[in-house]
C-alpha cells in the first residue's frame, strides 16, 4: 500500500475544492455541458443511461481494507448498496447524483481514494498486476513504478488534452496479469543479460474498432529513464495523434499508421533532447517512493502444503477452492487468495456494501489488511498464511465470494453494456448470467479447465472481446441483440486477437452457442489437460464453426 | 453504431425528446409545456420529423435542467406512452435483472 | 477581448496584420506564420517589435532561427480539448529557450489556465471575461505539483528529496 505524504494529500484536497467550484458554476448555468463535460470526465463522473456514474480510482488495483470501506459507505449512502470493479482496477458506482458528488469525494478523499482521469482525454488509471509484491516470479514490485508514473501523469499540463484516452500498464513477472500489451503504453520489468532490471516498453496496443496488439519499440529500458522515455511518447501523440476522427485517434493509429520503427524513432528524436533533463529518475527518487509502500511483517512459517492435505481429503468444497483460487505465495507459509464476484446468476464483478465490509473485516484479520482488484473483476486477499485458509474459504463462502471457478469457464469478464452504459448497443450482463447458470457445475468446469470469456456491449469493448478465449460482442441489427462470437483471443504474454466463428447469434440462442464451442473443444481436445485456448491455435476456427453452425 | 444523438433523423413511428436532469442524472420527458418530467405518460409525442426536430432543438437551447437531449421512439397504446425499444425500457425501467443486494437478487 | 499578461488585465499593444496589408515600421505586430517566413529578413529587422501566430499543427522548429529576434508567438487553441499547443509551448520555453511573450489564443478558458501557466504561458486571450476575472484565483488553486514543467516549480518528487527548496512560481500576485 502507498502511503500518502502531505503533498498527495493537499493535491487531492485541492482537486476535490476544485471541482466542488466546477459543479456549481455547472448547476448556475456559468459552464455549459460542453465546457463541462471534459473536466467532469477528467473526474470520473459520466452521464449514463438512467444516472451519472462515478468511476473511482484503485490505484494499480490495491486497497487497504479502510478503503474499502468507504467505498462501502459510499455504495451504501450516495447510491443503491453496491460497487462494480472494471477490467482496468477501477469500481464504478453507477447511481450518484452530480449534487453529491462534492461530497462523496470529498468523503473518499479523507480515505485517499480519488477519481482523478478515470476518464477524459488523459492518462487513466496506470493498473498493474494483482499479485505484484507477493507473486514468487516478480523481479521487483512493479507498483512502485504505476506510483511513480501515477503521480507524473496527475494534472499533467502538457497532456491533460491528448487526442484520446491513454492507459499505462505495468507487469514485472514471467506471466502477465496486467495485459500490457493491449495498452497504449505497456512497461515489462525485466532484468537483461547483465542482471540489471529495467523495462521493455509496447506501444500502441488496443482495442475498440481498430484492435492492435503493442509492439516493443524499446527492448530494454533504463529505469532512471522512465519518465523521460514515457514523456517522449506521449508528446509525440499530442502532436501527432488524430484529432480529426474519434475513432482514429489513439495511439494505436498513430504507430500502425507511421509504423513502429518510425514511430520509435521520432520518439527517441524527442527524448534525445530531454532524457538528461529534470525527468531523470534516479534512485533517491525511485528508493523514496518505494518506501512510501507498507509492506506487511511476514512471519518466518513453515509451509504448510501437507498440513492442508488433511482438511482437503474431508472437505470437498475446500478442495476445489484450494485447488481454484489459492496461488503460491513469495513467503513461504503464506497464498495469495483470489475471492471469485462471479457466482452463479450474479453480474460478474459486482459487490455489495455488505460484501466490501465483510472482506475488509477479513482483509484485517488475515490479509493484512489488504485487498487487490485484478482487471477480471475479481478480488485478491494477497497475504493469507496458509494456516489460515480453512477458516477464511469458510468466511468467504459465507458471504459468497468463494465459488471454485477463477480463471474457468464462467469466470466471465463482462463491461456493464446496454443495462447501464449509453454507448451499449446489447446487453451483456444477462448473457453472463445465464452463461454462469448454464456452467453451474463446479467439476465440470474444472474438467473444462482454463478458458476465459469476454463480453463486450459495443465495439469500445470495455469487456476485452478481442482477446478473449471466447469473445461476445453484442451489436444491433434491426433492433434486435445479436453477438458476434470470436475464438483464440489472448491477452497474456502471447497476446493475439480472436478469429470470428460465423455469423452473428440472436441474444436468445448465445448461451446454446457458447455450450456447443465448449462441447467441441472437449471432442477435439488432443488431451484433457490441452487448455481451449491451445487446442484452437492448434486446429483453428473451423472444426468448432462446422459443429457449431450445424447445430444451428 | 452511433448514439441516439448523432443519427440522421427519420421517424417512423411516435417520438419523443428525452434526456437526463442535469443535477442527479434522472431518466426525463420533454413536456407540452416545454417542460421536463419524470414520467413518460406527461412527455409530448409527436409523429412528424420537423416537428420533432424543432422540439429537440428547442429542448437543447439551454442545457440547466436537462442535458444529452434526444429523440426517442414510443409506442402509443391507446392513453399509455411506452418506450419503442430495449434501449428506452431499460432507461424507464432500470437494469434487467435484479440489482446485486435486492431481494430478487 | 481581455488580455491577461503576468496575472494582469492589459491593453493589448500589439496590432493583427492581414496577410495583405502592409508591415508599417515602428508597431508591435503579430503576423501570420506564412508572411513572417516569406520575409522574415525584413520584418525582424524593423524597430518594432514582432510577433507571430502559429498554428497548432505545424512544426514550431520551424520558428527556432527567429526565437532571438520575435518578441511574442501567439499560439492557437482552435477547441480548448485540443492541447497540441501545450506540447509546442513547452518546447519553445524548455527546449528552445524562447524569453519572449508566450501567447494562449484561441478557445481560452478559465478551467485551463493553470496548465497554461504551467506550460509557459504567459498572456492569454481570455474568451470570457468573467473567466479573467477569476485568473489569479485559478492560478492559486493548487500548490502541489507532481511534476516538473516551464514554469520552474519544483514538483513533489524533489521536494520530499529537498525540503528546505522553495517553489518558484513565475508569476507574483499583482500590486
Amino acid at each position: 500500500m502507498y502511503i500518502y505524504d502531505e503533498f498527495d494529500r493537499a493535491l487531492l484536497a485541492d482537486r476535490v475544492a476544485e471541482f466542488r467550484d466546477q459543479i456549481a458554476r455547472r448547476l448556475s448555468g456559468a459552464l455549459t455541458e460542453d465546457e463541462f463535460k471534459p473536466l467532469r470526465l477528467m473526474n470520473g463522473v459520466y452521464l449514463q443511461l438512467h444516472a451519472y456514474m462515478l468511476r473511482v480510482a484503485i490505484p494499480y488495483g490495491s486497497l487497504s481494507s479502510d478503503q474499502l470501506r468507504t467505498l462501502a459507505h459510499v455504495a451504501r449512502r450516495y447510491d443503491r448498496g453496491y460497487g462494480h470493479f472494471t477490467t482496468r482496477q477501477n469500481i464504478q458506482f453507477n447511481w450518484i447524483k452530480l449534487q453529491d458528488m462534492p461530497e462523496v469525494l470529498a468523503t473518499l478523499a479523507q480515505s485517499h481514494l480519488h477519481a482523478m482521469q478515470t476518464s477524459g482525454n488523459c492518462i487513466r488509471n496506470v493498473t498493474s498486476d494483482q499479485w505484484a509484491g507477493v507473486a514468487p516470479d516478480e523481479v521487483e514490485d512493479p507498483r512502485v513504478y504505476a506510483e511513480i508514473l501515477r503521480q507524473h501523469s496527475t494534472m499533467h499540463p502538457e497532456f491533460s488534452f491528448l487526442p484520446r484516452k491513454f492507459k499505462i500498464a505495468v507487469t514485472a513477472a514471467a506471466q502477465d496479469r496486467a495485459a500490457i500489451r493491449i495498452h497504449d503504453i505497456g512497461l515489462r520489468l525485466h532484468r537483461n543479460a547483465a542482471g540489471e532490471a529495467g523495462f521493455e516498453v509496447v506501444v500502441g496496443g488496443g482495442l475498440g474498432r481498430t484492435p492492435f496488439i503493442g509492439k516493443t519499440i524499446k527492448s530494454f529500458l533504463h529505469k532512471r529513464d522512465l519518465l523521460s522515455y514515457v514523456e517522449a511518447i506521449l508528446r509525440v501523440y499530442n502532436l501527432y495523434g488524430r484529432r480529426d476522427n474519434i475513432y482514429k485517434a489513439r495511439i494505436k493509429i498513430l504507430v500502425h499508421d507511421l509504423g513502429a520503427e518510425a514511430f520509435a524513432a521520432a520518439v527517441e528524436n524527442e527524448w534525445r533532447a530531454i532524457r538528461d533533463g529534470a525527468l531523470v529518475l534516479d534512485d533517491a527518487v525511485i528508493a523514496d517512493i518505494a518506501s512510501r509502500f507498507r509492506y506487511p511483517e511476514y512471519d518466518i512459517l513453515p509451509d504448510e502444503s501437507e498440513a492442508l492435505a488433511a482438511e482437503r481429503s474431508s472437505d470437498r468444497a475446500f478442495d476445489l477452492w484450494y485447488a481454484n483460487s489459492v496461488a503460491p505465495h513469495r513467503m513461504p507459509g503464506y497464498a495469495i487468495v483470489t475471492l471469485s464476484l462471479k457466482p452463479v446468476g450474479a453480474p460478474p464483478g459486482d459487490a455489495t456494501a455488505e460484501q466490501m465490509d465483510a472482506i475488509a473485516d477479513l482483509a484485517d484479520r488475515y490479509s493484512s489488511r489488504e485487498i487487490r482488484v485484478g482487471h477480471e473483476q475479481n478480488l485478491v486477499l494477497p497475504h493469507v498464511r496458509q494456516r489460515d485458509l480453512p477458516a477464511l474459504f469458510r468466511a468467504l463462502d459465507a458471504i459468497g465470494v468463494a465459488t471454485a471457478n477463477v480463471g474457468l469457464v464462467s469466470d466471465i469478464i463482462a463491461c456493464p453494456g446496454l443495462d447501464y452504459c449509453s454507448l451499449a448497443n446489447a446487453r451483456s450482463i444477462p448473457i453472463a448470467q445465464e452463461l454462469t447458470r448454464r456452467f453451474r457445475n463446479l467439476e465440470a468446469a474444472r474438467d473444462i479447465g482454463r478458458l476465459h470469456i469476454n463480453i463486450s456491449g459495443c465495439i469500445n469493448a470495455c469487456g476485452h472481446h478481442h482477446v478473449g478465449h471466447i469473445g461476445i460482442l453484442g451489436v444491433e441489427k434491426n433492433g434486435e441483440e445479436f453477438y458476434q462470437i470470436t475464438l483464440g483471443g489472448r491477452a497474456d504474454e502471447q497476446a493475439g486477437l480472436g478469429t470470428l466463428l460465423g455469423p452473428a447469434v440472436p441474444y436468445e440462442q448465445v448461451a446454446d452457442v457458447i455450450e456447443d464451442v465448449v462441447s467441441a473443444y472437449v471432442a477435439l481436445r488432443a488431451r484433457p489437460d490441452e487448455l481451449f485456448i491451445d487446442t484452437v491455435r492448434r486446429v483453428g476456427v473451423e472444426p468448432f464453426k462446422e459443429r457449431v453452425y450445424a447445430a444451428h | 453504431m452511433t448514439a441516439p444523438q448523432e443519427r440522421k433523423l427519420k421517424i417512423k413511428g411516435p417520438v419523443v425528446i428525452t434526456g437526463n436532469r442535469l443535477g442527479d442524472g434522472a431518466v426525463v420527458y420533454r413536456t407540452q409545456g416545454r417542460g421536463w418530467s419524470t414520467s413518460l405518460a406527461e412527455a409530448l409525442v409527436t409523429t412528424e420529423a420537423e416537428t420533432a426536430t424543432a422540439l429537440l432543438r428547442d429542448a437543447s437551447a439551454n442545457d440547466i435542467d436537462a442535458v444529452g437531449a434526444y429523440i426517442a421512439p414510443v409506442i402509443v397504446d391507446g392513453h399509455e406512452i411506452r418506450p419503442g425499444n430495449l434501449r428506452e425500457r431499460i432507461r424507464v425501467a432500470g437494469p434487467t435483472f435484479a440489482l446485486p443486494g435486492s431481494e430478487a437478487a | 477581448m481581455p488580455l491577461i499578461k503576468n496575472a494582469r488585465w492589459i491593453e493589448d499593444r500589439y496590432a493583427r496584420i492581414p496577410d495583405d496589408a502592409p508591415v508599417p515600421d515602428a508597431r508591435a505586430l503579430i503576423l501570420s506564420a506564412g508572411r513572417l517566413l516569406a520575409g522574415a529578413r525584413d520584418i525582424l529587422a524593423r524597430r518594432g517589435p514582432t510577433g507571430v501566430i502559429w498554428p497548432n499543427d505545424r512544426d514550431i522548429g520551424e520558428l527556432v532561427p527567429y526565437l532571438d529576434r520575435l518578441a511574442l508567438i501567439a499560439l492557437v487553441f482552435p477547441a480548448f480539448k485540443d492541447g497540441r499547443a501545450y506540447s509546442q509551448a513547452r518546447a519553445l520555453r524548455e527546449r528552445y529557450g524562447f524569453r519572449g511573450e508566450l501567447r494562449a489564443t484561441g478557445d481560452v478558458l478559465r478551467d485551463q489556465f493553470l496548465f497554461l501557466h504551467r506550460a509557459g504561458f504567459d498572456a492569454f486571450e481570455v474568451r470570457k471575461p468573467e473567466d479573467a476575472k477569476a485568473f489569479w484565483d485559478a492560478l492559486q488553486r493548487y500548490n502541489v505539483f507532481y511534476q516538473p514543467a516551464a514554469d520552474g516549480a519544483a514538483s513533489a518528487l524533489r521536494r520530499r528529496l529537498f525540503p528546505a527548496s522553495t517553489q518558484n512560481l513565475a508569476v507574483t500576485e499583482p500590486a
